[in-house]
């Protein structure tokens, strides 16, 4: 059974890590950027970020002054076992993200769409997101946390089979240029592209692609492991850097998810995951362990599972 | 680097802005307040009074709702500050310069040199941008102090007036100057002459959507 005081506590050090720790593989990946970058504008703000994040740590102030909205990925061991259940949990992580609002501080950014109601805490109908997610063993639950900025940078189409790669690559480009130019996507950033699916599912999986990966991944299938690598290059080729200036770096790395879709669909989502990638993750044991990590690890072989049944268990129940 | 580096006055004098050129990195000193779609309504659309001295106190408008908290016995605690996109505020803009004589609006992405041309330049106003949209952090630490936070009852705290005292905050970035040059524009151009390059190769979706450009010298603001 794991302690719901231990939830809690640990939720709200994630609020504060994810607001105020750049991730280690995405600061990697700005600085291996930054190396590369020629244009003077665009070289002086990856320069001023690396800086920011510098700052960010040894102020313990969050790196953004937009710090995103909150969202929660809760994975779960399928033996794991929560005290006072699921309503439990999840009160648990709304009062952490209310705590941690004023205790960061974050900006209240959640508001009513209509009446523009703000509880001043990121709580509200909806809000915070809690997904779930489970894995076939293990006693414990992974607490992701995500505080994704940004009102540009993401897109939707609906494709078709038709269109093939070369309409994907347009589709791509069009949403780098467009939500690049000023800097408006907040890059260079990780980008998620969701592939298939129905257009809900797309969505998710393309910010899922961009928020629950790191730079440096690579998709298990070789094919679109290239695609990856290929479009990471497409986008730095594009000549816009930080900001929108000129530039050789819009794209820290690509990450391409894909669901199974309407046999004459190809639906297509991009997200930009900014310059300030929020992301912080805790695994949680029965014992009151609790290890942190800033690689969520969600896209596992059981995640992506095609078959009917799942091989381990299968084998189990023989 | 080439960048030119320039530390300005938010009550700033006419040369001052004359002299700034494209491009150039800027630190502010004095006070800055925030003013965004909430209190632009509240004063131009709700014609409340608006409540500090302006432009005697301050002539520099930030686009921000900061990450802050009014604390239970009313101090404030103000951790990262970071711009919004400006180009929403068009609307409002050329009322709140001519009422308030805002002479530096600090945003993200600034506006078109249409704006710039129409009612910056007439009143003496240019535009600074943040730098990567995310270096709140470092604009914090700019904050020498929280001098009063106005209208947050009305208008919560991500809209309400923040009256900030900025010892070299910064950085900022020059985005237009007193000729109505748009410094965003200027990029946008020189990329522009890659970019059929870079689609060489790529395909027009076979179901088109409404309202939609295949130029990609347009903007998707304004």
């Amino acid at each position: 059974m794991i302690p719901l005081s231990l939830i809690q506590s640990t939720a709200e050090t994630l609020m504060d890590k994810a607001a105020i720790e750049i991730p280690q593989d995405y600061l990697d990946g700005l600085k291996a950027a930054a190396k590369t970058e020629d244009g003077d504008l665009s070289s002086f703000v990856l320069q001023a970020m690396l800086d920011n994040y510098e700052a960010a740590k040894e102020d313990r102030r969050a790196m953004c002054g937009d710090t995103g909205v909150p969202r929660w990925f809760v994975k779960l061991g399928n033996e794991a076992r929560i005290e006072g259940g699921f309503i439990a949990l999840e009160a648990a992580l709304r009062r952490a993200t209310a705590n941690a609002t004023t205790g960061v501080p974050l900006r209240p950014n959640r508001v009513h769409p209509l009446w523009r109601t703000d509880h001043n805490n990121n709580v509200g109908i909806g809000a915070p997101e809690i997904e779930y997610g489970f894995e076939p063993e293990g006693d414990w639950i992974d607490l992701i946390t995500v505080h994704k900025g940004g009102l540009f940078g993401t897109d939707y189409r609906m494709l078709f089979p038709s269109d093939g790669i070369a309409g994907i690559k347009r589709f791509y480009l069009d949403s780098l240029v467009a939500f690049g130019k000023r800097g408006l996507a907040c890059q260079p950033a990780i980008i998620g592209i969701g592939l298939g699916g129905s257009k809900d599912t797309c969505m998710v999986l393309g910010k899922r692609a961009s928020v629950l990966r790191t730079v440096g991944s690579r998709n298990p299938d070789p094919k679109i492991a290239a695609l990856e690598d290929e479009f990471k290059e497409l986008g730095n080729s594009i000549g816009m850097g930080a900001m929108g200036f000129v530039g050789k770096n819009m794209v820290i790395d690509c990450n391409i998810e894909v669901g199974y879709c309407h046999t004459g669909g190809m639906q297509m989502s991009v997200h930009a995951f900014c310059l300030s990638s929020r992301r912080a993750v805790a695994r949680l044991f029965p014992d009151g362990r609790v290890e942190h990590r800033t690689d969520p690890d969600w896209f596992t072989p059981y995640q992506r599972r095609e078959t009917v049944d799942w091989k381990p268990q299968r084998e189990a129940a023989e | 680097m080439s960048l030119r580096e320039v530390t300005l006055s938010t009550t700033p004098t006419a040369e001052a802005i004359a002299d700034l050129r494209l491009g150039d990195i800027v630190y502010l000193d004095g006070l800055i307040y925030t003013a965004r779609e909430g209190v632009y309504m509240r004063a131009l659309e709700e014609k409340a009074n608006i409540p500090m001295e302006l432009p005697s106190e301050s002539a520099a408008n930030f686009h921000c709702s900061p990450a802050a908290v009014i604390r239970e016995d009313g101090s404030f605690d103000l951790g990262a500050v970071t711009a919004t996109s400006s180009f929403r505020f068009t609307k409002w803009l050329s009322e709140w310069m001519e009422k308030t004589g805002a002479k530096l609006i600090i945003g993200k992405g600034g506006m078109s040199s249409k704006d710039y041309k129409s009612y910056f330049v007439p009143n003496g106003a240019v535009f600074l941008s943040t730098v990567g949209y995310g270096t709140g952090a470092l604009l914090g630490r700019g904050v020498e102090n929280v001098e009063a936070v106005h209208w947050h009852e009305e208008l919560g705290i991500a809209q309400a007036m923040w009256v900030i005292r900025a010892r070299r905050m910064g950085p900022f970035i020059v985005a237009s100057n007193l000729q109505g040059e748009c410094l965003f524009e200027r990029e946008n151009a020189k990329i522009a002459e890659n970019l059929d390059r870079v689609y060489e190769g790529t395909r027009p979706a076979v179901m088109k959507r409404y309202g939609e450009t295949d130029d990609r010298s347009d903007e998707v603001i304004g």
